[in-house]
């Protein structure tokens, strides 16, 4: 996902002088070094120095540039939380901050690497959008949209790299701020955003291994969240299941009961999130991602299904 | 008489009395709200009013450099040259931190004049970095001047600027200190004995550094216009916080205090024997 998103960032840099880049300390991924020796002007690092990241970002957009800010999620989002609100959000400036990890991608590198708060906190900031792609190809059209926009600050939370592409035979097109329907089907839905989009289509063919006709949708866009469009599947399906990489206070879990309660949804409504929780634990993504309780076999018990 | 004023290219005599008016308003706002930082305004005066009178280029009302006044707290100063400007109205200022007005007590990205958003400390000179070296890579010979405050300068964000303000060579930088030795819970240089002096500070992460008086716009003037130019600049401006009003000077309080109606008119006629 990183490397398409170098790929994409090289490709919009090339047609627009205007984006700029400026990361800290991170190694480039892919197309990212031929950015730097092709664009070296718009290519920043400022170090370990995440604040000054923000900040500079801020100052080069308020000269009309289009700056990305790019290092770990927790480092870009955390570390210069108060730049991210005040120089970006309330100066609402079209400076993308990019999270890579988000949620608990880096599962070897303990807590400090783990981004399992990000949605809820960028989103609390008035004037921040949030894009989480579920694959490669979704990260592209994520990045031209972050690279042209004038609205606003983006948080862009990205995994790490070697995602498989989940979205080439989606029924609908990337389009911000809309859900997006991968798969149509009639009894089940599953909602989900993020590299976690694996586990809702493995959970969607467990399903029709059962009988199920599943929808699967991705929710790329989490803030502004197209509450239109997550009436609509709650209401068109008898069950609805979120899965989501993410605490379960301030995602898409926590929203998606809101909607439902607001639109009187009658349908069954199950969400499966991070625990609200550092778990000390070690091993690959699923193993993380398990270790919270989210893997396939768990949730199907618990769909009672 | 300095040199300078001969030039006519900075009228230092015309300055001098330009900042006893620019008080005298400040002090006149705060009669009707009270809610404004008079001595860190009265500590900056004559930096502020030396940057848009003496160093920024001006052609039709616009300019293209560029002011930042990091020490957001401080930005009294600020409005009252906007005003003197044209820039700000004489309306906006008499709605100075009411409901239907739109000047609070820090800077607002979006007013007329107002380059960013500040008041949260350690914001500016990254934001000024990022600016100066937009100029740079967009061609466009704009100069950047943002003034910060000393107790500032201990954020960790600042040291972050001062060092990526010299990787990227920002030589169209130039960063006022506006040292008073004053944060709000006592002198700085008790609250960090190691925190002074700066200068060699400044020098050692690579810009070119000058302390002198801030409070004589004629040597700031001409420290800046005579700098070599390689490097981002820093101007450690030794100032008193509260200048021009003897019961305000270096006394704590007159952070944040408004004056009474007899403090008020002590002020005034302080002020008004300078002028005489």
């Amino acid at each position: 996902m990183r490397n398409k998103f170098a790929d994409t960032l090289y490709e919009c840099g090339k047609e627009d002088p205007r984006v700029a880049i400026v990361v800290a300390d991170i190694s480039p991924a892919g197309s990212m070094e031929k950015f730097r020796k092709e664009f070296p002007e718009r290519f920043l690092n400022v170090g370990v120095a995440e604040q000054s990241m923000i900040g500079i970002c801020a100052g080069m957009a308020l000269k009309g540039l289009q700056p990305f800010a790019y290092t770990i999620a927790t480092f870009s989002l955390y570390r210069p939380f108060e730049f991210v609100r005040d120089d970006l959000g309330y100066q609402n400036l079209p400076v993308t901050v990019v999270g890579i990890g988000g949620g608990v991608v880096y599962s070897t590198l303990g807590g400090t690497h783990h981004c399992q708060e990000d949605v809820a906190i960028a989103g609390a900031i008035p004037n921040m959008s949030i894009i989480a792609p579920c694959d490669p190809a979704e990260a592209r059209e994520a990045t031209i949209y972050c690279a042209k926009q004038k609205k606003g600050p983006i948080y862009l939370r990205l995994g790490k790299a070697g995602e498989p592409v989940l979205t080439d035979k989606a029924v609908d097109p990337w389009q911000f701020g809309k859900i997006r329907y991968l798969k149509q089907g009639r009894d089940v839905c599953i909602l989900s955003y993020g590299i976690i989009m694996k586990k809702a289509v493995e959970l969607a063919e467990w399903l029709e291994q059962k009988g199920k006709s599943v929808s699967i949708v991705s929710v790329h866009t989490m803030k502004p969240l197209d509450r239109a469009g997550i009436e609509a599947a709650l209401k068109s399906h008898q069950q609805v299941v979120v899965i989501e990489e993410h605490a379960p206070q301030g995602g898409l879990a926590a929203q998606a009961k809101q909607i439902a309660w607001d639109s009187k949804a009658q349908c069954d409504l199950k969400t499966f999130t991070l625990q609200d929780e550092f778990i000390h634990n070690y091993g690959s993504h699923d193993d993380l991602l398990a270790a919270h309780g989210l893997d396939v076999e768990k949730i199907s018990q618990q769909l009672g299904l | 008489m300095n040199a300078l004023n001969k030039s006519q290219s900075f009228d230092i005599e015309a300055a001098r009395r330009r900042c006893v008016r620019f008080r005298r308003r400040i002090l006149d706002i705060s009669q009707t709200v009270p809610a404004l930082h008079i001595a860190p305004a009265f500590s900056c005066i004559e930096t502020v009013d030396l940057i848009y009178h003496g160093l920024m280029r001006w052609n039709d009302g616009k300019s293209p450099d560029t002011f930042l006044m990091s020490k957001g707290h401080g930005c009294m100063a600020q409005y009252v040259v906007l005003e003197s400007l044209g820039i700000l109205s004489t309306e906006d200022l008499g709605k100075y931190c009411k409901p239907n007005g739109r000047l609070g007590a820090h800077p607002d990205y979006g007013v007329p004049g107002i380059a960013a958003s500040t008041g949260s400390l350690g914001h500016g000179l990254p934001m000024a970095v990022g600016m100066a070296y937009a100029e740079k890579i967009k061609r466009t010979d704009g100069t950047v001047y943002v003034v910060l405050s000393d107790g500032e300068v201990q954020e960790g964000s600042t040291w972050e600027a001062f060092m990526m303000g010299s990787t990227l060579g920002v030589n169209n930088l130039v960063a006022f200190i506006d040292n008073n030795d004053f944060q709000s819970l006592g002198r700085t240089s008790e609250t960090h004995p190691t925190f002074y002096p700066l200068t060699d500070k400044f020098r050692a992460f690579g810009w070119e550094t000058i302390e002198l008086n801030g409070h004589d716009a004629g040597g700031l003037y001409e420290a800046v216009m005579s700098r070599e130019g390689k490097t981002p600049m820093a101007v450690i401006c030794k100032t008193v916080k509260g200048r021009g009003v003897s019961y305000m000077e270096n006394v704590p309080i007159w952070h944040y205090r408004a004056p009474n109606k007899d403090e008020y008119a002590k002020a005034i006629n302080e002020l008004t024997e300078v002028t005489a």
